[in-house]
């Protein structure tokens, strides 16, 4: 901070006491919060991407460690098929109608930001699990022209409302990590037998999509609700591959992990600040 | 006064039952798609907007356009451009209507449209963007039909239509800024990234849309016995040119920070259009077209002996309309998707079906015009004799 400006809060403050200077300026000198901000990296370079306190009353996230999916064959896969069955998503089998909710990805697509020279062989058969990173700073939420992408004021999850979706697809634009998918076509059409052509099954405990809707993982809401954990997180069982708790809590497991070992995130460079974070 | 458009010859009525029939075919498919879901279309996880969105983004800028006739016009008082000013609003009336139905063809879930209004929300683009967009066709059915009528009875043009004249100038930059914002404001996706994307936008609007206008006010006088007048076709044909160029010296912008300052993210979509990445350059051929095209005509509008020549004057208007369409309604909304925010290469090529929307809303939009064109002209000759 140079000396004009700390100058100038010094004067804000005075004139704040003398009751005629803006009262956001005293409140900062009361609070020392001018002091506390010196020296701390502004973030341009995306030195904040893990983000700061969530203004929601929990923030959950996940990490994903990512040497434990590469060391247990079929792990990822589990977690796939678990979220997959649970949420009636279908599989249409082409590139261009597919809706994917999480998803293997490759080091290099996962994050393109950083440099692939003369990386190890380890880095890049690395299998990384993909999806939502229910952002607290969203841009698909900031996108949406009817909130029907939306985020939960009690658990910071960014959901869906299948019946509000006008199908605009600007969510899909918005988004920096290709989370989302379009129903292009009806995913419960039925063949001439009567059964599903796209969905092995409809599990009832969760609503199945229209044509022309946007979906996403939704971090398994309706599951945190009942108590229980994400069923990704749940087919991981106790392998230690994935790790899911609340931000917001000093005293949470993931907030130790966070603390005591070294993670990544997703382009931290375009301030989504995403709640996934990634042991390499 | 609309019984105007009920009284024409049979050219009038065969180029009606012509863009009818095209404004059928669409309808067709459309029912088609509505009945499948929008997978009738080429778009995919990857290109999630096409050419419905493309056009949209075009045709706003083609009604913004109208406005280089009303400013000159209303607010310089230049008294020749008196006779195609109203031109101008029907065109942006026209033209926003086009923009409307591109919106709509292109929602997965069209009858929840009205959603955008029952849950306002402002910090969505698309939300500021419905609001100027719907203003802006209010604005000029008011000001070209009001004044018209007004014509017709020839009697001065009611005092209250004043201001809506002068708001509707300002407005039509919002409408081309706020459609600009759509894509200049997204995180990841470094094509559109840019903050000249609005006046890019602008550029290239106010140069397609008075370029059409010149088309269809020359075609009036072919086949139509309409005069423009000499004067204002050559103060059109500056307005043109100083766009063009400065659409064309933003382009060279663009490429400047993207290519000096090296950084991939920048270059990668500016590769795939103009030069192919890793091997995808399906939109290459295209967009070198667009350039060259759209250089030559920008030079060759400014050409004294093109302007005054008639032919010429209408190819090098429509070569630039090309030009700017390719750029606009192809290469800038296709090519932001590509590569992926996963740097994957997913290439698009719209379906016969969408292409068949896509033709059937510009008839619907042609139709508006002919019609709004026609009752003009009748009482342009009602007037002038």
């Amino acid at each position: 901070m140079d000396i004009k400006r700390r100058k100038f809060l010094k004067l804000a403050g005075l004139s704040a006491v003398a009751g005629i200077g803006a009262p956001s300026a005293f409140n900062m000198l009361l609070r020392g919060e001018v002091s506390a901000s010196e020296g701390k990296p502004s973030g341009h370079g995306g030195g904040e991407g893990h983000g700061a306190a969530s203004t929601t009353k929990y923030r959950y996230g996940i990490v994903i460690d990512v040497r434990k999916f590469a060391s247990i064959k079929g792990l990822a896969g589990k977690c796939i098929k678990a979220c997959h069955t649970i949420h009636n998503v279908p599989n249409y089998g082409n590139k261009k109608d597919e809706i994917k909710w999480v998803w293997v990805e490759s080091y290099e697509h996962a994050f393109p930001e950083h440099s692939q020279y003369k990386r190890n062989e380890r880095l890049h058969k690395l299998p990384i699990l993909t999806m939502c990173n229910h952002c607290d700073n969203p841009p698909c939420v900031r996108a949406c022209p009817t909130q029907a992408t939306f985020k939960n004021k009690e658990n910071g999850i960014i959901m869906m409302d299948y019946h509000r979706c006008i199908g605009c697809r600007f969510c899909m634009a918005a988004c920096p990590y290709g989370a989302r998918s379009f129903n292009w076509r009806n995913p419960r059409e039925k063949d001439s037998q009567g059964r599903y052509r796209f969905l092995e099954r409809i599990n009832p405990d969760y609503p199945c999509r229209m044509r022309g809707v946007v979906e996403k993982c939704t971090l398994c809401v309706e599951r945190i609700d009942r108590g229980q954990i994400p069923a990704c997180v749940e087919a991981t069982g106790n392998t230690g591959a994935m790790i899911f708790g609340d931000l917001n809590d000093p005293n949470s497991e993931i907030s130790r992990v966070l603390r005591e070992t070294f993670t990544i995130q997703r382009k931290p460079a375009v301030g989504t600040h995403p709640s996934l974070f990634y042991i390499i | 006064m609309i019984d105007k458009a009920l009284k024409g010859d049979t050219r009038y009525w065969i180029w009606l039952a012509f863009l009818l029939g095209v404004m059928t075919l669409g309808g067709l498919s459309y029912v088609q798609q509505f009945k499948y879901g929008l997978g009738y279309t080429g778009m995919s996880r990857d290109v999630s907007w096409g050419v419905y969105i493309a056009q949209f983004t075009f045709l706003v800028g083609v009604a913004a356009g109208g406005v280089m006739l009303v400013l000159p016009y209303y607010l310089h008082d230049f008294k020749a451009f008196g006779r195609i000013t109203v031109l101008g609003e029907f065109m942006a009336i026209a033209a926003v209507s086009m923009c409307l139905m591109f919106i709509l063809a292109d929602l997965g879930q069209p009858a929840r449209v009205l959603n955008v209004i029952l849950h306002p929300t402002p910090n969505s683009m698309l939300f500021w963007d419905m609001i100027v967009l719907n203003g802006y066709l209010f604005l000029n059915i008011i000001c070209g039909w009001v004044i018209l009528n007004a014509e017709a009875k020839e009697v001065p043009p009611p005092k209250w239509v004043k201001p809506f004249v002068y708001i509707s100038i300002p407005w039509a930059i919002s409408i081309h800024t706020v459609t600009a914002f759509l894509y200049a404001g997204l995180p990841g996706r470094h094509f559109w990234l840019t903050a000249i994307m609005a006046p890019r936008f602008l550029a290239s609007a106010f140069a397609a849309g008075p370029a059409l206008l010149l088309i269809c006010a020359m075609a009036m006088k072919k086949y139509a016995n309409f005069d423009p007048g000499e004067k204002a076709v050559n103060k059109l044909c500056t307005i043109i040119s100083y766009a063009a160029i400065a659409n064309f010296f933003f382009i060279g912008l663009e490429f400047f920070t993207a290519y000096y300052s090296n950084i991939p993210g920048h270059m990668h979509t500016l590769d795939y259009l103009f030069f192919g990445l890793e091997g995808h350059d399906n939109l290459v051929p295209f967009m070198r077209f667009s350039m060259v095209l759209g250089l030559i005509a920008t030079i060759a509008i400014m050409v004294p002996a093109v302007r005054r020549n008639d032919r010429y004057l209408v190819i090098t208007c429509a070569a630039l309309f090309l030009a700017l369409w390719i750029d606009k309604g192809v290469g800038l909304v296709l090519g932001g998707f590509v590569p992926n925010p996963l740097e994957y290469i997913t290439e698009y090529v719209p379906t016969f079906g969408e292409l068949m929307i896509t033709a059937g809303i510009w008839a619907t939009g042609f139709f508006i015009l002919t019609i709004l064109y026609k009752v003009a002209l009748a009482v342009d000759r009602q007037i002038h004799g």
